[in-house]
């Protein structure tokens, strides 16, 4: 059986007895240490160091941070700006709360050493609007490092100047997608912007070029600086670097956030070992393994994996390993580690209209196919669950969702057809069979939408 | 406008930290619901003034976020969170619970004024489950028999107040 003891960098001092998230506590456990380190080195090489370590952003789609930060026009002679996307929103996902409420020094620190590795003058910390405490928190931080010469003014007694702002959305999941958080930021309705010319690298804040990293991934920069990008690379596979914080959330009898390096433990290991397995007298039934944008899985599904030989195994759900590439093997995603754990006392017709509640509310109403067919979606699944149910409504309303995803700007799009598409394809009888089972539905059944 | 002395630093404060004032449109239209409660007309004509905009730019930005509310509400405003890992977890009976109590529905005011209850989509917390945010304190793992603890609470408060 292989360790399933976490490896905890990030949330090393999560709910750890005595640790305050002040700048006095932060320090005595090695705080800015790096930034002092960052800031007597070359831009450029932090940069490599980045690219090296083969950090992949942690807000969803896994890009290589380092790539990301490679797109940068650093010609125009406009400035450069750093936004920290702390929008955290999708569904399932819970980490950068505890960062921002207990360790914001963590952040700042990544942040900073980001923002002079990219010679950045200038960063925002988009926080979504419902976490009002972590934005006082994140702005006592700043200030707190703002007088200890970390952010503002000749940081580390240094010629470099970079200062942070808090910026507070206010209630839309869209301002995650990191264009339309930019026009957010800008006052505007958060309406993703079309792309490319409009790469927030080349043109981004204020038609400036532009950095959007994910808080989690941030904090990778830091621990990146401190061990090295050679020791980091030993952490986790190729190409799936680093730790990975899993939030579970569901039907398991110990929810809660977990930290593994990538690919240490399996998706049965995570759930039956880590997180006690189902409920009593419960079995599990499907999960979704990186927020409710990404496909569910279905237990005792069987999953082809070509090996690199040529040869091909055989997965079942509790085979996979939890790190990007595996998951995407499997026709899913690691996306933003959210785990959402259902067993069989939920129906799926009655969790998948409660996902489609939630993406019809939060369609930013720019492109026709996701603005009306994320709308279709969740009038046909609510009717289904509280009127009329057909057996022909599984292939209805997956003929709307096949119309939306690559049609739109963004990758809401995507976000929004998929849990139709593959709760349909994987749990077809039960669309089929619904308005029987509605039948014999028991008085207290679990109530989604 | 009849903003707080301190509403008015803040709002001047807060313009410096972008380059362009019409990125202060979220900043200022958070302290002036904080401060008056609500995002009434006039105020929309005030901030366009105040960020050299036009009303228009102000208003799309009010419709567009839900956290923006042209109308009152109570005087303590409930958010209980209706997506997917909280509803597994019993969230739409926390959500009843609080609605009976305080003799209400969803997204009005009680008739006694003192709270509006509201189901708002997820909160970020989906690992105590279910949560419910009130005013600014998010409240973890609250079940049926939670939420009438807190709603007596509240009662208590306002009965105190007189």
């Amino acid at each position: 059986m292989s360790d399933l003891t976490e490896k905890r960098i990030i949330f090393k001092h999560i709910d750890e007895a005595g640790y305050s998230n002040d700048i006095a506590c932060y320090q005595k456990h090695g705080g800015y240490e790096n930034l002092k380190k960052a800031v007597m080195l070359n831009p450029p090489d932090i940069r490599d160091e980045v690219k090296k370590s083969g950090l992949r952003g942690r807000g969803g789609a896994g890009f290589s941070c380092g790539l990301k930060w490679s797109f940068v026009d650093r010609k125009s002679g406009k400035p450069i700006y750093l936004i920290v996307n702390a929008d955290e929103s999708e569904p399932g996902t819970f980490k950068d709360r505890y960062i921002i409420h207990q360790d914001p020094h963590q952040l700042i620190e990544g942040t900073m050493i980001s923002c002079f590795a990219n010679d950045v003058k200038q960063a925002y910390i988009y926080i979504r609007g419902e976490f009002p405490e972590g934005a006082r928190i994140l702005e006592q931080a700043i200030q707190e490092a703002r007088d200890a010469g970390f952010v503002g003014k000749n940081i580390c007694g240094t010629e470099y100047t970079c200062d942070i702002f808090v910026h507070r959305g206010a209630g839309a999941y869209i301002c995650g997608e990191e264009t339309g958080l930019i026009e957010s930021l800008e006052g505007k309705r958060a309406n993703p912007r079309i792309k490319p010319p409009y790469f927030p690298a080349v043109l981004g804040l204020y038609q400036c070029p532009t950095i959007v990293n994910n808080v989690e991934t941030l904090c990778h920069v830091k621990h990146i600086m401190d061990m090295g990008a050679d020791e980091y690379l030993k952490i986790g596979t190729p190409n799936n670097t680093g730790t990975r914080i899993f939030c579970v959330s569901g039907h398991v009898k110990k929810p809660g956030y977990y930290e593994f390096a990538c690919g240490q433990v399996t998706m049965g290991q995570l759930l039956n070992d880590v997180c006690g397995g189902p409920l009593e007298g419960r079995q599990f039934k499907a999960v979704i393994p990186g927020g409710s944008s990404a496909k569910i899985l279905r237990f005792g599904e069987k999953f082809t994996i070509k090996n690199k030989d040529g040869t091909t195994k055989e997965w079942a759900v509790e085979d996979i390993p939890l790190d990007f590439d595996s998951l995407a093997a499997a026709g899913t995603m690691g996306g933003s580690g959210g785990v959402i754990v259902m067993d069989d006392s939920v129906n799926m017709v009655d969790a998948l209209a409660n996902i489609n509640a939630f993406y019809a509310h939060e369609s930013c109403g720019q492109c026709t196919p996701c603005r009306e067919g994320s709308l279709w979606m969740k009038k046909i699944s609510t009717r289904m669950v509280h009127g009329e149910a057909r057996p022909e409504d599984g292939e209805l309303i997956k003929n709307v969702a096949d119309q939306i995803a690559g049609r739109t700007i963004c990758a809401f799009g995507e976000a929004c057809s998929w849990p139709t598409q593959s709760f349909v394809a994987k749990f077809g009888d039960e669309f089929k069979s619904y308005a029987d089972a509605k039948k014999h539905k028991p008085a207290d059944a679990l109530e989604l939408v | 406008m009849n903003l707080k002395p301190e509403t008015l630093t803040r709002i001047d404060e807060v313009i410096t930290h972008y380059p362009e004032k019409r990125s202060g449109t979220l900043p200022l239209l958070h302290l002036i619901q904080e401060d008056v409660g609500h995002i009434s007309d006039k105020a929309i004509e005030w901030i366009a003034e105040k960020l050299e905009i036009e009303p228009i730019n102000v208003f799309e930005v009010v419709t567009f976020y839900p956290m923006f509310r042209r109308e009152p509400i109570g005087r303590r405003h409930i958010k209980v969170c209706r997506t997917l890992p909280c509803a597994l977890a019993g969230g739409y009976k926390t959500c009843s619970k609080f609605e009976q109590e305080f003799n209400t529905h969803r997204g009005e005011v009680s008739p006694d004024g003192e709270v509006t209850v509201e189901f708002v989509e997820c909160l970020a917390s989906c690992g105590t489950a279910p949560v419910v945010l009130i005013d600014e304190t998010l409240h973890e793992n609250v079940t049926e028999a939670k939420a009438k603890e807190i709603s007596d609470q509240i009662k208590a408060e306002a009965a105190n107040r007189g």
